[in-house]
């Protein structure tokens, strides 16, 4: 169990700028995911941490000494590839046991022929046999020890990546996508899995990952990561109820949020199609923003709603049935906005017809506002209250 | 579907009659090729079984009129160490592959796998390695053994093939696909690269190793050329020379006893091929060399 420190880790391909000035502190036992679209440097980062990838400037800790100099498995991590890297040639049990046969034999009691000579060599590996069966009892592989990794489903050969990566009882993990070759079924499940792994060992995990609902599911903190950089690091709930920039807003949470074009109307207050709101924002008249709405913040109102609620008109393009509620698609009718989702329950749904003209309301606190440049931009005199926001369950 | 007007109805006899037409030629070629080929081993084969008189006869014929191989076998068995040249040659083939995979497989890895400055450059020294006949370094190479009073020996025969060039092609390229995961997870694990290379990657290249060995073993089997510069001493000559020195001094134009030792000494060779035959063509197929 080790803390990680990251300062200030730059990293070129090239002329490429792959990771530019990365500073991250990981907590002992926490889990820290790192989520980004492709090429945003996550695997990257999680390379150096590793030792297979050297950065070019900045330094690494782990468990408060620095580890730069050292090589792969001398920095006590381990680490869960996405196409799990399984020596094909070896059996689950071989597979499981070889980091422990590396740590513990030396080079000469590793030689075909030569290791017989050695006395010692016996009771060693009676207790890497030990060690192998006791994490293969946790993981469910007892019964596949002897197997080789073809003959295994995708499943299991992640449980066997994830066996000869706790075998080694390292001071921190790292996990690269391990779930994306899976599929949408078993992916769910051993969400469920590592997070309770997780819990189970205390040890620190880093976890990178393309997709946000495995980092919002399971993390303990999020580092979202976009060319190079990360945008923001927090915890789950932080990262959707806050976005500190339009990226994030956008990358976090399904469906994707909506965005409305506004504008900064005299005394900073915002403007939405020509309406304008209560919100007013500490900026210069004339610009353009952008408001973020989850579609959980919007709901169905009639007439003209009061009270710090927001309004606009829109038209049902397409009801979407995700059984315990709907996702309904409008078209905003006449306007550039490509349009918004809005969650219903069943009962709200079915109130609206296709085509139909109805009108969505909206908390106005719960409007996130960006700037034209993509960062976040805090309500003038709702600092406070915006923070408390509890995302709305429209209709609930 | 029904009034859907196909372009030219293809009645059933037609297409079957058209397959059947395509695979008669295809057959038809491959058998005409299989028979050029296996042509001249059939005809050493029979005549390995002919008496002389037949031998010289002006009419073809595949079987003897008189078998006459338990003759013509005795005589080369007797009259020549056929078992001493096999045995010669096994050592030749055998030392020469075992130095060429311990040299060529790591050389293969470091270029396929590993990142250094001037691997590109290397490689291409590599590929024009691959231009220069044997032919070409044999005088000074002939020389330094002279030299070094190494000639009529085992070593001097096997020395200039120790480094393969084309084996060095053959694994790089079979190397690039092994995936880079597996290599990052067994440095994780703590290997050294060496044995990166012998416990991780050398067990998935068995197919590129077979279809290797094979090549590497017929050729040098087959070799004429370098032993004939190195060796005087018939007790080490390979199989090509051996059957040279037995031509020349014991049977003068016996063609049925100089066929038969030439059946016995090529059999190792058609019986390793046979066995390892399904290896062999994994390791073409994979590696796309032919």
């Amino acid at each position: 169990m080790a803390k990680v420190a990251l300062s200030s880790i730059a990293k070129s391909f090239g002329a490429t700028k792959v990771l530019d000035g990365i500073d991250l502190d990981i907590a002992d036992g926490e889990f820290l995911t790192l989520v980004g679209p492709s090429g945003c440097g996550k695997s990257t980062l999680i390379r150096i941490i590793a030792g297979l990838e050297h950065q070019d400037a900045g330094s690494l800790a782990i468990g408060g000494s620095r580890v730069d100099h050292l090589r792969p498995h001398e920095r006590r991590v381990a680490m869960v590839f996405q196409s799990y890297a399984l020596y094909p040639h070896m059996s689950v049990g071989a597979n499981i046991a070889l980091p422990l046969t590396m740590a513990r034999l030396r080079l000469w009691q590793r030689l075909p022929l030569l290791r017989l000579l050695s006395a010692e060599r016996r009771a060693v590996m009676r207790g890497i046999e030990s060690d192998v069966a006791a994490v293969a009892a946790q993981l469910q592989l007892g019964h596949l020890l002897d197997r080789k990794p073809a003959q295994l489903s995708g499943g299991q050969r992640q449980r066997v990546a994830l066996g000869r990566a706790m075998v080694r009882n390292p001071d921190v993990f790292l996990m690269d996508e391990p779930l994306s070759n899976l599929d949408a079924k078993l992916r769910v499940h051993m969400r469920t899995e590592l997070a309770e792994l997780h819990k189970r060992l205390g040890t620190t995990f880093i976890y990178v990952t393309h997709d946000q609902v495995e980092a919002m599911t399971m993390s303990d903190r999020v580092a979202m990561m976009d060319s190079g950089a990360i945008l923001q690091l927090g915890t789950p709930s932080q990262l959707y109820e806050k976005p500190a920039s339009l990226k994030v807003a956008q990358f976090i949470g399904s469906p994707a949020i909506n965005l409305l074009p506004a504008t900064v109307a005299e005394g900073g207050r915002v403007e939405l199609f020509g309406r304008p709101l209560a919100l007013s924002v500490p900026l210069e008249p004339g610009q353009a923003v952008t408001l973020g709405l989850r579609s959980e913040a919007l709901s169905l109102v009639q007439g003209e709603p009061g009270g710090g609620r927001a309004w606009f008109s829109a038209r049902l393009r397409r009801k979407e049935n995700l059984g315990s509620e709907y996702v309904l698609h409008f078209d905003l009718a006449g306007r550039d906005a490509t349009g918004v989702t809005m969650r219903a329950t069943p009962a709200v749904a079915a109130g609206v017809n296709e085509a139909a003209e109805v009108t969505l309301g909206f908390e106005e606190a719960a409007a996130h506002v960006f700037a034209a440049a993509g960062d976040r931009v805090e309500p003038r005199g709702q600092g406070a209250a915006t923070a408390s926001v509890v995302p709305l369950r429209a209709g609930a | 579907m029904t009034d859907l007007v196909l372009p030219a109805p293809v009645t059933p006899v037609r297409s079957a009659l058209r397959r059947f037409l395509s695979l008669v030629l295809i057959h038809g070629v491959l058998i005409a090729g299989a028979v050029f080929m296996l042509a001249p081993f059939v005809w050493m084969l029979v005549t390995s079984i002919k008496p002389p008189a037949e031998i010289f006869n002006a009419e073809i014929s595949l079987w003897p009129k008189q078998f006459y191989g338990l003759q013509n076998y005795g005589f080369a068995m007797e009259k020549a160490p056929l078992l001493r040249f096999a045995l010669n040659g096994v050592i030749l083939c055998g030392g020469i592959l075992i130095v060429q995979l311990l040299v060529a497989i790591p050389c293969a890895y470091a270029l396929a796998k590993l990142s250094f400055p001037g691997r590109n450059a290397l490689f291409v020294l590599v590929l024009l390695g691959l231009c220069i006949p044997v032919q070409v370094p044999a005088m000074p190479l002939y020389i330094a053994l002279a030299q070094l009073g190494l000639l009529n020996t085992y070593f001097a025969m096997m020395v200039p093939f120790f480094l393969s060039v084309f084996a060095i092609f053959l694994f790089r390229q079979f190397f690039r696909s092994f995936p880079d995961d597996i290599i990052n997870a067994a440095r994780l694990d703590g290997m050294s690269e060496f044995e990166i290379v012998w416990r991780i990657v050398t067990p998935s290249a068995w197919p590129a190793i077979a279809a290797f060995s094979v090549f590497s073993a017929v050729a040098h089997w087959n070799d004429l050329y370098w032993p004939l510069i190195v060796i005087s001493d018939a007790r080490l000559a390979p199989p090509p020379l051996g059957m040279m020195f037995f031509a020349d001094a014991e049977t003068g134009s016996n063609y049925g006893a100089l066929t038969a030792a030439a059946t016995i000494l090529t059999a190792p060779l058609v019986i390793a091929f046979l066995v390892a035959r399904r290896r062999f063509i994994d390791g073409i197929t994979v590696t796309g060399v032919k």
